[in-house]
């Protein structure tokens, strides 16, 4: 995880939360709400927001608190606990376990399956690459680059055809070739499309067909995003069987807080950060690690 | 979800209401909600703030305390002090004396610049010009190829040429000149704000080409940073509007107010659908009723009349009146409403939905299904269904897929809509509707209720009884 903080490094006076607040002051109704208000500036939300305040303040009764750093050592470890008690780990429990990438459009599914290929890869594992976004102009262009710079397999079909027959076939060549994992690409939607919803829905139905086994959906989000996420998140978690987030484009000013929001509401578990534009920019998500990255004080400085 | 602002600053005003007179107090509490509100529609923290101190401090002056109805002042007065934020009049575009109008398009990645930069183009080319596309972004893979892809699809020329952008961009100019094309629009690669190197590649650009107007495309979407993001290209770009995209989601798109706020330059045009026409200019009265979950009648209204051919509704509209509606001019109505765009997005633009109707539910795959019941009927059962009798009614359902219960329930529909009809549209304005597009502030306001009227009434009837 060394990169992480490396590639964030360039960023990261605009990345930490709190770096406006003064530790060392004193515990009082300004800083309760300069609290507040550094949440909502991340994107966190009003309602998470004031529940995560509200749990705070009872804690620092409880526990007689008066010093602002105290406050926030409490804080960190209850966001941190809410994003640690979901399960993190990828799942490929199956002969041949196929994922599935979806999302809204312009959130960077395209270049996440590179990365996770990349990283899978180089974990030893053959990946075969379904280019299942048949939509939008040279997706599948863009996606036989990286398979290149991979060095991964790629099916794909022709402009406009059936992305679930695109992923099918994927499975299938998957199978002759004894590959043992199929990333699949999916057309960027609005989760407030209902015929491409059940699109979805009948991606998922197929690539479950032949050979290969659904372990993972993993819903792409934006860390740009605003309140909307929770929206998108539920979308896609009713249509589809949503096992976790890809929280990208975490190297710009964004803090991408509206997961808290998700972690609590839907439950669904983070499961990689991406960080930047190259294949080798994503990385398994740490809890503790995010949590810590978005409270890294630059208060001396 | 629809956990509108009315809604809200209603159900407060209702517990108030028993105790007489607002107090201060009273007031300060309805503008936490407004700024709650405002909140959860993206607007950033600290225009949200001076926004409240402002509608605070006209609240208080004003006559609220004594109002009859006091929520619907409130929500007047907000209405009208986003319009102010948000610029009142739509933007215009002037075109340079010596040609080409050169445009450049900046943004972060995934916003849709590419796409945006050709639905763009096409505008243009709706408006009488010859435009032509520079592919500066070299550096995700095959955007290149997306930008020449869909171009192809519109017949607009497209320069690229494997190099680094600022020459690709100097090329391009000198290939619109020598080819007389009257406007040029420059794609450029997603960049990051806080990207130094990047950003300072984007302003080289930019001296390069000395665009005519540079348009932040900012997706819709997007939370709190907004304002940053818009403030740092502003600073390096010096923007002249923006585009903002993805207008088709549910999101409220209180970033793009926010954005606006910070940069002071209009948001020219918003990317309303994923089709390469659904593009229009901006108009900023619209945003502000989304942002209070009110609805969008204005559009709704110049969507109808983009898409209903004037002089087919006239006939329609005669034939109602005088009760000749048939099946037939149903089926022509229902192909005209289609035209205005994805139903959801017309479903959502109305103002007080009743309870239970969302947007989302509104699934467009069932005019299909009514449309293939009608084509599934002979022209004299569309013309007289009362012909249609059990063996028919058996007929057409096999000829359509459909089950006899759907035939009969949009049998029953029909009459219903019918009847409504009959009661919805008056003589005396039909004449106004003849004189074809009339833009806002122009139109008779009775003659546009009247027209939401019949739209309502209309699509409600046929997704309340038709749910899943």
């Amino acid at each position: 995880m060394k990169r992480v903080t490396s590639e964030l490094d360039k960023t990261r006076k605009n990345f930490s939360l709190f770096s406006k607040l003064k530790r060392k002051s004193h515990l009082n109704s300004q800083v309760w709400s300069e609290i507040e208000e550094i949440l909502i500036q991340a994107d966190v939300g009003v309602v998470a927001t004031s529940m995560i305040i509200e749990q705070l303040q009872e804690k620092a009764k409880e526990m007689k608190l008066s010093a602002t750093e105290s406050i926030i050592d409490v804080l960190k470890e209850q966001l941190k606990q809410s994003l640690m008690k979901l399960d993190s780990a990828l799942n490929t429990d199956a002969e041949l376990p196929v994922w599935i990438f979806v999302g809204v459009n312009g959130v960077g599914k395209t270049t996440s399956i590179a990365k996770v290929a990349n990283l899978k890869s180089q974990g030893g594992k053959n990946i075969v690459m379904a280019a299942g976004d048949t939509f939008r102009a040279a997706a599948s262009e863009q996606l036989e680059r990286w398979a290149v710079v991979c060095g991964t397999e790629l099916i794909k079909g022709a402009d406009g055809a059936d992305p679930s027959s695109v992923i099918f076939d994927a499975t299938e060549h998957a199978h002759a070739t004894n590959a043992s994992l199929v990333l699949a690409d999916t057309a960027g939607r609005l989760h407030t499309k209902a015929n491409l919803m059940q699109e979805l829905e009948k991606i998922v139905r197929v690539a479950n067909k032949g050979k290969g086994t659904v372990t993972e959906i993993l819903l792409v989000l934006d860390s740009t995003v605003g309140q909307n996420g929770l929206q998108q998140a539920k979308s896609f978690a009713e249509s589809v069987d949503v096992t976790g987030i890809i929280l990208t484009k975490l190297d710009g000013s964004s803090k991408g807080g509206i997961i808290f929001a998700i972690a609590e509401e839907l439950k669904i578990p983070i499961k990689f950060i991406g960080v930047g534009e190259s294949h080798e920019d994503l990385f398994p998500f740490d809890a503790e690690e995010f949590v810590e990255m978005l409270f890294d004080f630059q208060e001396e400085m | 979800m629809f956990d509108t602002l009315t809604d809200r600053l209603g159900s407060i005003f209702g517990r108030l209401r028993s105790k007489g007179k607002l107090s201060e107090s009273d007031i300060n509490s309805v503008m936490a909600e407004v700024r709650t509100a405002l909140l959860e529609a993206d607007v950033n923290l600290q225009v949200a703030k001076n926004f409240q101190a402002r509608v605070t401090e006209r609240s208080v002056s004003s006559e609220l305390h004594n109002a009859l109805n006091p929520a619907q002042q409130v929500i007047k007065i907000v209405n009208e002090e986003l319009i102010e934020i948000l610029g009142g009049e739509a933007f215009s575009l002037t075109y340079s004396d010596k040609p080409p109008t050169v445009i450049l398009l900046a943004g972060l990645q995934g916003v849709g610049k590419t796409t945006n930069a050709v639905k763009l183009a096409k505008w243009f080319k709706s408006q009488g010009r010859n435009p032509m596309l520079i592919a500066a972004d070299l550096q995700r893979p095959a955007a290149v190829e997306q930008l020449r892809t869909l171009a192809s699809g519109i017949d607009v020329p497209v320069y690229s040429e494997v190099n680094e952008p600022v020459s690709v961009a100097r090329n391009g100019l000198k290939e619109a000149i020598s080819t007389g094309r009257d406007v040029l629009i420059c794609d450029t690669a997603g960049r990051l704000s806080i990207d130094q190197k990047l950003m300072d590649e984007i302003q080289n650009i930019s001296d390069e080409i000395k665009p005519h107007y540079t348009f932040l495309v900012i997706d819709a979407m997007t939370g709190q940073e907004a304002v940053n993001i818009a403030g740092a290209f502003n600073e390096k770009l010096s923007l002249d509007g923006m585009i903002i995209t993805k207008l088709d989601g549910d999101s409220r798109g209180g970033a793009a107010l926010s954005a606006k706020t910070v940069v002071g330059k209009p948001i020219a045009f918003a990317s309303t659908g994923e089709k390469i026409e659904d593009f229009e200019v901006f108009h900023p009265d619209r945003l502000a009723s989304r942002i209070l979950g009110m609805g969008d009648v204005l559009t709704l209204i110049e969507k109808a009349e983009d898409a209903f051919d004037q002089e087919e509704a006239q006939r329609a509209a005669d034939r109602l009146l005088t009760g000749q509606f048939n099946l037939e001019d149903f089926l022509d109505q229902m192909q005209q409403l289609k035209k205005m765009g994805p139903l959801q997005n017309i479903v959502g633009m109305m103002p007080d939905l009743p309870q239970g109707v969302n947007p989302n539910d509104v699934d467009e795959t069932r005019l299909t299904r009514v449309e293939a019941i009608i084509t599934s009927m002979t022209y004299e059962e569309r013309d007289r269904p009362e012909i249609i009798d059990g063996s028919r009614r058996n007929r057409i359902a096999k000829g359509s897929g459909a089950s006899i219960q759907e035939v009969s329930l949009l049998l029953k529909q029909f009459k219903e809509i019918k009847r409504m009809m009959k009661g919805t549209v008056k003589p005396n304005n039909k004449r106004k509707k003849k004189s074809s597009k009339r833009r806002k502030g122009k139109q008779n306001p009775r003659a546009k209720s009247k027209i939401v009227e019949a739209e309502k009434s209309f699509d409600l009837s046929e997704f309340g009884s038709f749910k899943t």
